[in-house]
Order: structure tokens, then C-alpha cells, then sequence
């Protein structure tokens, strides 16, 4: 189990200490520390103040950046995310599930940003009393509790202490929430319109070769709801999951199978919130579930094959002699020309020794950015099934070095209004037996929004 | 130097660096970087001419980037420009840039020596100045092979400036350490020497750093150099504080040239000439004199220089070793900085007694001061002025003092600091030793020092403690007194109780006529430790045991008892369980007179120099050899105690048996006549093989069929062992291919240099068998394997095999081995399986004379049917059963492989147990005359059929 959880800003220094079993610090670090010639037993501080400073020195002040989450020292494991420039840190001195532990610190991440917004030394110095206060509630001897923001709300707020203090009947209700089975939907929200707001965000990445042949490509992809309903609504989700349409289509009719298969995608794994009933999805392969109010993901989900790309890189690089480099990129969109794409972005990354570059194309902007290495060429919009491109001549200053270019990737971002994966909402029906509203009652909303991840071709 | 003028700040290079200081991270440090770099490249880009100050300015933005940690790879060529400005700046940062950055291989290194020569040969002092300090900062090879013949002509050439001449000397000086070959001072000498007459007191304290160094390479080029430092020190320190303005620091007079004299001095032995040594004697004389003088000023600066010298000159007194007034005097003063305020002065003064007290002259006077060094001791409060105390009572102990300082320093050990606990019992067991005259002192000393430090009291100690009781008739009955009260403590630890089991059990008979000690209450009293025990101990509490039924009959039984129990006969550690076993079993078998002679006294231990000295100089390591030689140096005049060196012996003990944890717990010396288990197998006898009844196998002969022949059935084994190299052999063969991989063992732990192996076919065999290979790393680094692999494919039949060539050198010598590797043509076989019609119908097809081969050949012992079967299968060929009518006979067939052809292989062996013969019978249907198959059946004759 978890035996204390660190709060580093990126200098090293701790913001938020909490120490949940005393065996961190013990025996082994010790060593860490010059030679220490007195057997006297040392205080609690000491043995924390030990993992506190093997940590940042091992990890935070590395001489080579340490690239592995988990890190160990003397026998003391170090499980860190990195934040911005904040370091969060669990540490154990037992053998403890690695998985548990980093989902734990995710949910406490989401539940720190659900509070006070971006997680930055700012923010955390400025919360710090609200941070112990939530670490005493999701963190328990070093086991992780509830920690669902929801949830959480009901009773740490940052309104300060409220003036009356809570009716027994509100008490009570607290106490069923928390540990009852739905802990994530207290009972009584009303809404006077009772609406739904559904976000399928993708991002695309991709690695392609300079001759055009797609190396790698996924699409991690989210579905973002936001949920105004009264009562305790059921509700059920359906995409043109292959699984789900083909097995329709073998129990409907077949013509309809081959149309509907066409558009369904093959969705390679995916994790959903808790809400969902797992149960249900493995035996009928149906999302259906008592939504959180408010904001929430409701799955995520990865797909790899008949990936849309919308758009294509087609990069010509050109050495003319010692000193000089030419360097041509066409980006071409491919999607339809009805849809816009927006925010789009090249980066040409340079040689180390450009001394200088001219730069000319055709539509938006382009600039070179020394301070990044990198040629960044950007375009407000750009519709389907167009094309763009943008020539450069670099001049090169000649080194005595002979270490040649090592002529990293071009990559891209940008933003389209549709979901590369080809993933469709079907339906999102609400069902609320008690109150008299039903399906056709509920307002919903559906967005694709499908960005750029990791976006590269080869030049 | 002139000074940067205001106009030369620049300011582009100050706000780069606020810049930088201000970046909150180190992404947008590195940001910064970028568009710095970038815009530094712009400028370089050649296509304008650059000015001086501009050019200077991005060369020191370079430097600073340089120096954060970033690689540069530009802005070189620019440095080297800037080495023919003339202005002073921008040639200092061009020097900076290039001693930072510029590596010795540089293509630019004769550009930049070029600048460096024109500046030498310039008149401009500033500017050979800055060239001295680039080749000294520099200071490759490649500088000194350019300029260390033109530097010494500068040095010692008359006109040149003062500062030059510092500058100079100094970069000699770091050439001459870089590269000693290549300074070859010769011509120079007699003229370097006489810069210690140098006018300049600069000078002077430069080329004496040059001298100190290169006198101690070559003492008599430079003995001329001894009247003139002496006659320069006389001057200095005779000289009014005054007199010398610009080198008086502090009222001292030019303080770092007197410190440098006086070290001059220590190279050399006390001068032979009387009027030299005269005033030598004068000047040390002065500089005591003036320690006593009260200070001139209240400046710690002042106070420093003066004890510096004063410390320098008592190093030469005590490197002269000749002058007894002096050394007293010396002594004394150290003595007045012993109970000095500064505690860097204590530490120095002790440090300094210590080899004061090695002195014949001032032993008696370092004595005087025992009492302020063991208050030293105790009430100091830093570690290191403590230790120095320590080390001092060491030296100054001598067999007057010794009970005192043994006492004192035993007291001090309560409340030592761990770091130095192990060698102050060290040092405590060496004094009690050597002084001791009294040897009932020496054990108590011995014992409290095991009471108190008891984790500190290494192997060695305990065992120098029973090497002297063991030796001395005298002390033996008090040993046993004073043990066995010892061991009456509640807790003691458990090295007293090493020493109580080892000493009752050979002395307990001497007290055992107390009734309070009688034999069953001491051995009770040790039984009573048994259990607190690690194993070694208790292995020889257990021979501490089987000692006490020798000496007290009477407590056989009880004694028996205990060994008969269950935790002794069936403890879970090897070396308890047999010493319980054997030692129970020698109990109640052997006579008493056996008892008597196997369970004798020890002998007397031979004598030899103490382990405890030696340890004690290993760990102080080379840096405190004054110490130990002095140490060296007093044996020889204290008494040497009689004892052996149990410790090494016992270590050596271990070494050789490896399943004895604890040989320094055997007391009985009956190690050799123990059934000790069997001695690990080595690694080859493991390894199985089909045809190891045979008889051992001869390990190391020089071209190896024997092992060849063994491999004839088998595919895995080892090929060839001798003292250096194991050869291991895996192999697996499909088909007419077939694929080796060889194992290479250095069996030493030393590394065999240039290893390399060839695999040659011989003769005609190039053309039957194609074997591939790909060379080994050179170095097998020792105990460590290397593996080759060999691939191989049968083109056609073959007979003879392929030779394997090793050659290595090892520790210098060369190495050569030749190996016939086992390739041999039933690697190629493919078992096939027939009926019994099929056989004897292709049998008889076989009628020809070359298709058939018939051999008879004797076996040396009983055909064993399993052991036949095995090796008939090794062969290659699939074994028919329920073919031959005979049941006794062996069928086999197979098809051999190779690239050309498949050769189909019929075998019969009738073994004829009566006359003790074999048969076989091995038609083959071939078309031409097949040698090779008998050839192979006769290797299997003595190994499978031995008759």
C-alpha cells in the first residue's frame, strides 16, 4: 500500500508532504546519506525527510532525465506523474500493484484539476489546506478511497465552513452516498430542462514514410458527456460498434447488415467510468448507465484500422551542396469539401547549424523559430480536398562537426470536425421511470471533434 | 594587465545572460539557446565581415553556452581570428575561448599554434603573456612538443620582462608534468638555478615551483640550487618586515617563497658544506625564535603565514633527523600549539609529533606532552584532531608509558566514534603486545578491549590473543581465570566467548580445581552461550567440547548428551552436523589414550611477524606509510613476542576447503582424517558422458584424440580442459548441415590477450566439408567464456576431421593448442526405421566386395545391452529391434546425409559372449568403395565393447 505521497515543484522543493505508514524512509536510505555514526533512533521527520530527499535527488535533480515512472531506491519504490512542472509522488516500501498506484494518482490529478483547475506550484501552494483535506478523504492508510469529484463535493468544498450546520436528514444522505452502491449520483437533482451534451474527441497520430506509406496509426479516441438530467435517469449508448451492428445484422435482415456494416468500426479495447455496468457490456455488448451530473468521460477507446487521415504530407528535401538546403512541403486535405479544417500547423524541423531561411508559400502563415529549430508554418482554415505548399531554402553555416542531420520527422496538428475512426453515435436513450419526462423530453447535443496526436511523415 | 575598458562591456552578452538566469525553466533555457545559436550562426555566416568587438562578443556568448553544457560545433575559427587582434581583450577572450574549448586533434591546432609563436615572439609582455597561460591551460602534448624548446629560452633570456619570466616558469612547470620526456632542461640548468638570485621576488617563487619539481626527478642536476635557497632564506628571514614591501603579507616576509625554500630544502640531505649548514641551522634558529616573538598583528593572515613557515621548518628539522637542539625546540613549540585556540594548529602539532616522536633525539621530549595529548583525546571535539591524538599516543608509547596510554586509550574506546574504533583496537592490541611485560596485564587488556569493543576486535586480534596464550606457559592458568570470569557477564559478545570456548577448552584443567569453576560449571557456562552463536562459533564451541572430555572424564556423559541431541546431530549446517557426529562417534569410541593423543594441548604456535601490524598497515592504505614504518622501525627494538600467524593460516585453510565455514574454530587439526563429503565433482565429470566407465579421461594432452574419440557418439560434452581453458562442445546436426557452437572457458583470472581460433580442413577434406566460422573477440577476460559458432555441411564423404588451432597469450606467453574437432560422417546419419522383411532383403542386395565391411574387434569388459543400445543410437542410426533373428545381435539403420548424395547405411553387430568377441557387419550401398563407416565402428571398439 501507498506509504506517503510527495508534492515536488519542478526545483525539487516539497509543497505537499503526507506520510501514510512510517516504513518509508527506513533502513536502506539511510545509506543514501553520508555516514551516519550514531545508533540513536531517529525521529519520524528524519526517516520521511530521507525518501523526500532520495527522491529529488535520484529522480527530480538526475543527471540523466529519469524516463521510468517507477523508480527505486533502497528498497523504496517511487511512483511518480509529472504534471507540468509538478512532480506527484507515491511512495512505498511494499510490493504494492503498480497499476493501482498510478490510478490512483491520475484520479487524484482529474480530482486536484475538478477543485482548482490546472495543477501548477501556484495553485497547489494556494490550496494546500484543501489538498490535505482531500488526501485525508481518497488516501487511507495508504489505501485508496472514493474518489470521485462528484462524490467529493457534497462534502469538501471550498466555500470554507458553512455557516448552519447540516441537517441530520442531509447528513445522512452524505453518508448513504458515499457508501452506497451508485456513489456517483446523489438523489433529488431536478432540472427544469432536462438536456445531454455528448463530445466524441479522437486524436489521430500517425508516423508515415517519406514515400507516402503509413508506418503506424492509431486513433485514441474519448467520449466526453456532460449531463443536466433530473431523477435517477438510466441511459443507454449506442456506436456502430462491428460487434454490435454485425450481430444485429445476423438477427435482422441482411441487407441491412451489409449496408450498416460498411460504417461500423472495429474498436480495438476501450475503459470505461464507472458508471457503466460492465456486465451488461459483456454479455450484450450494450453501454447502458446511471450517469454522474455534470461533466464526465464516459469511455475511451483505441482503434487502428480503416483510419480516416485527413491530411496527407508529401515532403521534398533537397541538399544543394555544403551550404545550402531546399526544402518543399505539400500538405493535401482529404476529407469533404463541405467540412473545414481549423488550426492547422506544420513544423519543418532545420538543421542545427541554419544560419538562415527564406520562406514562401502559398496560404498562411509561415515563420522560422530559431529558438525551436523548426520552420512553423500555420494556416487558419482549410477546406476538404484542397491542397497548400510551402518552399524554403535554408542556408547552412559548415561545421567541423560531422555528425550529419539526423533529419527528424515534420509534424503536424490541426483540428476537423469529424471523427477520423468513422465512429458514429447511433442513439443515447434516457429512461426515467419515477419522473414523467421521457427520451424525446431530453435536449441532446452530439460534437466530433478529431485532433491531431502525434502526427509525423518522415522527410 | 591593463584593465577592461569601459567601452569594451558588452552588453549584448549581459543581457543574454540575464536571459538566461531569468528562464523559469529549462525548456525555455534551452529555448533561448536556439535563437541565440541561430542568430550567432547568422552573423558567422561569412557573407559580412565582422569587427573585432562584434566577434569577440558572440565568441563569449559561444563560451557561455559552452560552459552551461551545451555542445558547440561552430565559432572555432573565429576564436582563432581573434588571436591576431590587437587589442588585449579581444585576444584574452580568443585565448579563453580556444584553451576551453579546443581539443588537441583539431585540424585549427597549427592555425592556433602559429598565433601563439607570434605572440612568444612578440615584444608585447602582456601578449607572450597570454600566450604562456594558453599553452600552460592547454598543456597537451602537442603544445609541449611546439614550444617546450622555446619556453626555457624565454625564461632564462635576459631581457625578458619580469612577469614574462613567472609566466614562464610556471607553464614549464606544467608542461614538465604533462610531458616529462619532452622538457629536456640540460643547457638550461646551472641558468634555472640561478633564477633563484633572481632580483624579482615573483620570479623567484616561480622558478622554485620548477625547481622542487624537477629536482626531485633528477636530485644531482640541481644540488646546486641547496646554497642558494639557503642563502635566499637567510636573507628573507633575516630580513625586516619592511624590506621587502610588495612580498610582506602581513608583517611576514614574502611567507610563500620561505614555505617553498624550506619544501626545496627536504629533497635534499643536510648540505655537507659547514658554513652552509651553519647558517641553515641560523635561519631555522630564527624562524623558532620568531614563533616565539609576540605577534605584530591581531590578523589571523598574520598568525597563518608565520605558523606556516614555522610548520615548514619543522618539517625540515624533522627531515634532517640531525640536529637534536633543534628538534627539542621544535618539539617544544608544538607543544605550546597544543593547547592552542585554533583547532587547525592542534591538528598540525599533533600531526607533526607524530613523526617527531619516531626521532631518537625528541622521543623523550614528545613524551613530556602525554598528558595535553590524552586530554586531546578526550576532549576534543572534532573526529579528525582526535584521531591525530590517537595516532600520536600511539607513537610516543613505549614500554614506560604503555599502561598508561593502553588504559587511557581503552577508556577513550566507550566513547569512540565508530569510524575509528576498529583502528584504535587495532592499535590498542599491537601496544598491549608489544609492551607488555606483565602478561597477565597483557590478557586483561585484551579481554576488556573484547568487552568494549567487541564488534571492533577483528579476526586477527583473538587470534594473536591465543597465539601468545598458547605460547606463554605462564599466563595460561590466569588466562583461564580471567576468561571464564569474563564469560560470567550476562551478555558478552561473541568473540569473548571464541576466546573463552578456545581457551577453557585447551586450559580449563588449570582452574578446574576451584570448585566454583569446576569442569561442569564451565562447560555449563559455555553451553549457556551455544545458543546466542553464529555457526563458526558454535563449531568451536562444539570442538571446545569434545577438548573438555579429554581433559574432565566426568563430563562425557553430559557432554555426549548435548552432541547426541537433535540440534547438534541433525542441525541443518553441514559443518555443525558432522563436527556433532564425528565428535560423538570419537567419544565413545576411542580409548582414552586415542582421546589423549588426537585431543592433545596445542602446539606452540611458530613465530612470525604479528597479522594485527599487518592489517593494521593495510588499513591505513599509502597514505599513512610514515606510521607504519616508524612501527616498522621500533619492532625491531621492542621485544617480539613469541606467536604465530594463526590468521593466515586458517585463511589459507578456508581458501583450500571450501566446506569448512570455520576452519579457525578447528582445534583438533583432525580436518584431514574427516570424512569430508565428496569433493565437488569438477565441471567436466558432470557433464554427461556416454562413455565415461571407459576411465577417467586424460585432461591435457597436447593434440587431443581422446577427446575426439569420445565425441564419436555424442554430440555435447567437453572436448578439451587443462589448467587455463575448458573447451565445451554443443552441437546439432540436420540433415548434410550441421551447427557447432563452441564454448572457450578461461578457467584462470587473468585474461588471455589476442585469443584466436582457426578451423582448417587438411587435405582433401577442403573439399568434402565446408566449415564456416566467424573470428572471436581477442580478450577472454579471466573465469569468463566466449562462445563461436561453426557452421558445417557435409559436401561428400569424408574420413578425416577438421583441426581446430587456438593461440592466445597468457600472462606473456604464447599459448598454441591444436584440437581435432569431432566431425565426423555419422553426424550424418538419419535413423530410418525398416521391417525385418526390407532389411535383409536390401542386406542382400549388398553383395559387392566395396559395399561391404566386416570387423571384428575385441571388448575389454562385459557388453552391457543398455549401454550398447545408447551407443549404437549416439551413432546416428535408428536401432531395429525384433529384426535379427538373433536376439542377441544389434541391428541399426540409417541414411547419410551429405550435399552430393544420400547413402543408405545398413550396420549388424554380433556380440559373441562366449569368446568375448564382436562381429559387425556393415554393408553399405554405395557406389564406390566407402572407408569411412568401419573406420567409425572401429572408435566405438574400445570404448563400447572393451574386452
Amino acid at each position: 500500500m501507498i506509504g506517503g505521497l510527495f508534492i515536488y515543484n519542478h526545483k525539487g522543493e516539497v509543497l505537499i508532504s503526507r506520510v501514510y505508514r512510517d516504513d518509508i524512509g527506513e533502513a536502506g536510505l539511510k545509506a543514501e546519506q553520508p555516514i551516519i555514526s550514531r545508533s540513536v533512533p531517529k525521529p519520524v521527520s528524519c526517516l520521511k525527510r530521507n525518501a523526500v530527499d532520495a527522491f529529488r535527488v535520484n529522480v527530480i535533480h538526475a543527471r540523466q532525465q529519469v524516463r521510468s515512472p517507477v523508480t527505486n531506491i533502497a528498497r523504496t519504490s517511487f511512483f511518480h506523474v509529472k504534471r507540468s512542472n509538478i512532480w506527484l509522488a507515491a511512495v512505498t516500501k511494499q510490493n504494492v500493484n503498480a497499476t493501482m498506484v498510478f490510478e490512483f494518482l491520475y484520479k487524484m490529478c482529474d480530482v486536484m484539476s475538478a477543485y482548482f483547475g490546472k495543477i501548477s506550484e501556484e495553485n497547489v501552494k494556494n490550496n494546500f489546506v484543501l489538498i490535505y483535506e482531500l488526501l485525508d478523504e481518497i488516501l487511507d492508510f495508504g489505501y485508496p478511497q472514493n474518489s470521485e469529484t462528484g462524490a467529493l463535493k457534497t462534502f469538501i468544498t471550498q466555500q470554507g465552513i458553512k455557516s448552519q450546520v447540516p441537517t441530520k436528514e442531509e447528513q445522512s444522505q452524505i453518508t448513504s452516498q458515499v457508501t452506497g452502491q451508485i456513489g456517483w449520483r446523489r438523489e433529488g437533482i431536478k432540472y427544469r430542462r432536462n438536456e445531454l451534451f455528448l463530445d466524441v474527441l479522437e486524436s489521430v497520430n500517425l508516423l508515415m514514410s517519406p514515400q507516402g506509406q503509413v508506418l503506424s496509426a492509431h486513433v485514441s479516441g474519448r467520449v466526453v458527456m456532460k449531463s443536466y438530467l433530473s431523477g435517477m435517469p438510466e441511459c443507454k449508448f449506442g456506436m456502430n460498434d462491428k460487434i454490435v451492428i454485425d450481430k444485429q445484422g445476423k438477427g435482422g435482415g441482411s441487407e441491412e447488415a451489409a449496408k450498416s456494416g460498411k460504417q461500423s468500426i472495429a474498436i480495438d479495447d476501450c475503459t470505461f467510468h464507472q458508471c457503466v455496468r460492465l456486465s451488461k457490456f459483456d454479455s450484450e455488448r450494450s453501454i447502458s448507465f446511471i450517469p454522474p451530473d455534470g461533466d464526465y468521460e464516459l469511455m475511451r477507446y483505441r482503434t487502428t484500422k480503416d483510419i480516416i487521415l485527413p491530411f496527407r504530407v508529401i515532403p521534398l528535401v533537397r541538399e544543394v551542396g555544403r551550404t545550402k538546403l531546399e526544402v518543399k512541403v505539400v500538405i493535401k486535405s482529404n476529407f469533404k469539401s463541405s467540412l473545414l479544417a481549423q488550426k492547422i500547423e506544420v513544423r519543418i524541423p532545420t538543421p542545427l547549424n541554419t544560419s538562415g531561411v527564406q520562406l514562401i508559400c502559398m496560404k498562411g502563415k509561415a515563420k522560422y523559430k530559431a529558438s525551436e529549430n523548426a520552420i512553423v508554418w500555420k494556416i487558419k482554415r482549410m477546406a476538404g480536398m484542397k491542397e497548400s505548399q510551402i518552399s524554403a531554402e535554408i542556408e547552412l553555416l559548415p561545421t567541423n562537426d560531422k555528425k550529419k542531420w539526423a533529419r527528424p520527422p515534420i509534424s503536424m496538428n490541426f483540428e476537423v470536425p469529424f471523427a477520423p475512426s468513422g465512429l458514429k453515435v447511433r442513439y443515447l436513450k434516457v429512461f426515467e421511470p419515477k419522473l414523467n419526462y421521457s427520451d424525446h423530453d431530453v435536449i441532446k447535443w452530439v460534437r466530433y471533434i478529431g485532433r491531431s496526436g502525434i502526427y509525423e511523415t518522415r522527410c | 594587465m591593463p584593465a577592461v575598458s569601459k567601452g569594451d562591456g558588452m552588453r549584448g552578452l549581459a543581457v543574454f545572460i540575464s536571459d538566461i538566469r531569468n528562464c523559469k525553466s529549462k525548456e525555455a533555457e534551452i529555448k533561448r539557446i536556439n535563437k541565440e545559436l541561430a542568430n550567432i550562426r547568422s552573423k558567422f555566416k561569412g557573407d559580412k565581415a565582422l569587427d573585432g568587438y562584434s566577434k569577440k562578443k558572440y565568441v563569449c556568448k559561444l563560451l557561455f553556452i559552452f560552459l552551461l553544457g551545451h555542445d558547440i560545433d561552430f565559432g572555432h575559427m573565429e576564436a582563432v581570428n581573434l588571436l591576431s587582434s590587437n587589442k588585449y581583450t579581444e585576444k584574452q577572450i580568443g585565448y579563453l575561448f580556444i584553451s576551453v574549448l579546443v581539443n588537441s586533434n583539431s585540424e585549427l591546432i597549427r592555425l592556433i599554434n602559429n598565433a601563439i609563436k607570434n605572440d612568444l615572439s612578440s615584444r608585447n609582455p602582456t601578449f607572450m603573456c597570454l600566450a604562456l597561460h594558453c599553452i600552460a591551460n592547454v598543456g597537451s602534448r602537442e603544445m609541449a612538443e611546439a614550444f617546450a624548446s622555446e619556453i626555457p629560452r624565454i625564461l632564462v633570456a635576459g631581457d625578458t620582462m619580469d612577469s614574462v619570466k613567472q609566466s614562464a616558469a610556471l607553464c614549464l612547470l606544467r608542461l614538465y608534468k604533462t610531458s616529462p620526456d619532452l622538457v629536456l632542461m640540460g643547457e638550461w640548468t646551472s641558468r634555472v638555478v640561478h633564477l633563484l638570485n633572481d632580483q624579482h621576488m615573483g620570479v623567484v617563487t616561480a622558478a622554485i615551483s620548477l625547481i622542487t619539481c624537477l629536482s626531485q626527478k633528477n636530485p644531482d642536476e640541481f644540488k646546486t640550487c641547496v646554497s642558494l635557497a639557503v642563502s635566499r632564506l637567510s636573507r628573507i628571514v633575516s630580513s625586516a618586515s619592511t624590506d621587502l614591501q610588495d612580498y610582506t603579507y602581513y608583517f611576514v616576509p614574502a611567507p610563500w617563497l620561505s614555505c617553498k625554500l624550506l619544501r626545496l630544502l627536504q629533497c635534499y640531505p643536510p648540505p655537507e658544506d659547514g658554513a652552509v649548514k651553519g647558517r641553515l641551522v641560523e635561519c631555522l634558529e630564527t624562524i623558532l625564535n620568531k614563533a616565539q616573538e609576540p605577534p605584530k598583528s591581531k590578523k589571523v593572515q598574520h598568525s597563518n603565514a608565520k605558523n606556516a613557515i614555522l610548520f615548514e621548518a619543522i618539517s625540515l628539522i624533522i627531515h634532517y633527523d640531525s640536529e637534536p637542539n633543534l628538534l627539542v625546540r621544535a618539539c617544544n613549540q608544538l607543544g605550546q600549539f597544543l593547547q592552542h585556540r585554533e583547532t587547525n594548529l592542534r591538528y598540525l602539532a599533533l600531526e607533526s609529533m607524530c613523526t617527531l616522536a619516531s626521532s631518537e633525539f625528541s622521543h623523550e621530549a614528545v613524551k613530556t606532552h602525554i598528558e595535553t595529548v590524552i586530554n586531546a583525546l578526550k576532549t576534543e571535539r572534532d573526529v579528525s584532531v582526535r584521531q591525530r591524538a590517537a595516532d600520536l599516543l600511539y607513537a610516543m608509547c613505549d614500554r614506560s608509558n604503555a599502561k598508561q596510554i593502553v588504559a587511557e586509550m581503552l577508556s577513550y574506546l566507550e566513547t569512540a566514534d565508530y569510524s575509528i574504533r576498529e583502528e584504535m583496537v587495532l592499535k590498542v592490541a599491537i601496544l598491549a603486545e608489544k609492551y607488555a611485560v606483565d602478561y597477565s596485564w597483557y590478557v586483561d587488556t585484551i579481554l576488556n578491549l573484547i568487552r568494549i569493543a567487541g564488534d571492533y576486535v577483528s579476526e586477527e586480534v583473538w587470534y594473536r590473543v591465543i597465539q601468545i596464550v598458547i605460547n606463554r606457559d605462564d599466563v595460561q592458568g590466569y588466562a583461564a581465570k580471567t576468561v571464564f570470569e569474563a564469560l560470567q557477564a550476562p551478555a558478552c559478545h561473541e568473540n569473548m566467548v571464541k576466546v573463552g570456548g578456545y581457551i577453557l577448552g585447551e586450559f580449563g584443567n588449570l582452574i578446574a580445581g576451584d570448585p566454583r569453576s569446576s569442569p561442569l560449571v564451565q562447560f555449563n557456562l559455555l553451553h549457556s552461550k551455544f545458543h546466542l552463536c553464529s555457526v563458526p562459533t558454535r563449531a568451536l564451541l562444539l570442538s571446545a567440547y569434545i577438548k573438555f572430555i579429554n581433559l574432565f572424564p566426568e563430563t562425557k556423559a553430559t557432554i555426549q548428551e548435548v552432541l547426541r541431541c537433535d540440534s547438534q546431530i541433525r542441525n541443518s549446517d553441514v559443518e555443525l552436523q558432522q563436527r556433532a557426529v564425528e565428535y560423538l562417534k570419537l567419544s565413545s569410541i576411542a580409548s582414552t589414550d586415542v582421546l589423549a593423543t588426537v585431543l592433545e594441548e596445542m602446539p606452540p604456535f611458530p613465530e612470525r611477524e604479528s597479522s594485527i601490524l599487518a592489517k593494521l598497515k593495510k588499513k591505513k592504505g599509502p597514505g599513512a606509510v610514515s606510521v607504519t614504518e616508524l612501527e616498522d622501525s621500533k619492532r625491531e627494538g621492542g621485544e617480539l613476542n613469541g606467536g604465530g600467524d594463526r590468521g593466515q593460516d586458517t585463511a589459507t585453510m578456508a581458501a583450500s576447503n571450501a566446506s569448512t565455514p570455520s576452519p579457525s574454530a578447528d582445534l583438533l587439526g583432525i580436518r584431514s582424517t574427516a570424512p569430508l563429503g565428496a569433493a565437488p565433482a569438477s565441471a567436466g565429470s558432470l557433464l554427461v558422458d556416454v562413455f565415461s566407465e571407459a576411465g577417467p579421461t586424460a585432461p591435457s594432452a597436447a593434440v587431443n584424440d581422446d577427446g575426439f574419440l569420445r565425441f564419436v557418439c555424442k554430440n555435447n560434452g567437453v572436448l578439451f580442459e587443462n589448467q587455463l581453458l575448458q573447451i565445451g562442445i554443443k552441437s546439432e546436426y540436420r540433415q548434410n548441415l550441421g551447427r557447432m557452437y563452441l564454448f572457450y572457458g578461461n578457467k584462470t583470472s587473468v585474461q588471455f590477450a589476442s585469443f584466436t581460433t582457426t578451423v582448417s580442413c587438411p587435405g582433401e577434406l577442403q573439399s568434402q566439408l565446408n566449415v564456416q566460422t566467424k573470428p572471436v573477440e581477442p580478450l577472454v577476460e579471466g573465469g569468463a567464456q566466449i562462445q563461436q559458432v561453426l557452421n558445417i555441411e557435409c559436401l561428400t564423404d569424408f574420413s578425416d576431421a577438421p583441426l581446430l588451432n587456438i593461440k592466445f597469450r597468457y600472462g606473456g606467453a604464447l599459448q598454441n593448442l591444436t584440437l581435432k574437432l569431432p566431425v565426423t560422417i555419422n553426424k550424418f546419419f538419419q535413423p530410418t526405421e525398416m521391417t525385418s522383411h526390407d532389411f535383409f532383403q536390401r542386406w542382400k542386395q549388398l553383395s559387392q566386395p566395396q559395399q561391404e565391411a566386416q570387423k571384428i574387434f575385441k571388448a575389454n569388459n562385459s557388453m552391457d545391452t543398455e549401454v550398447l543400445k545408447a551407443k549404437l543410437l549416439g551413432l546416428g542410426t535408428a536401432l531395429l529391434d525384433n529384426v535379427d533373428p538373433n536376439p542377441e545381435n544389434y541391428v541399426c539403420a540409417g541414411v547419410i546425409q551429405t550435399k552430393s548424395q544420400q547413402v543408405g547405411c545398413l550396420l549388424r553387430l554380433e556380440p559373441n559372449a562366449q569368446a568375448q568377441v564382436q562381429h559387425t557387419d556393415s554393408p553399405e550401398r554405395v557406389s564406390h568403395n566407402y572407408s569411412s563407416i568401419p573406420n567409425f565402428l572401429h572408435y566405438l571398439s574400445p570404448y563400447s565393447v572393451n574386452i
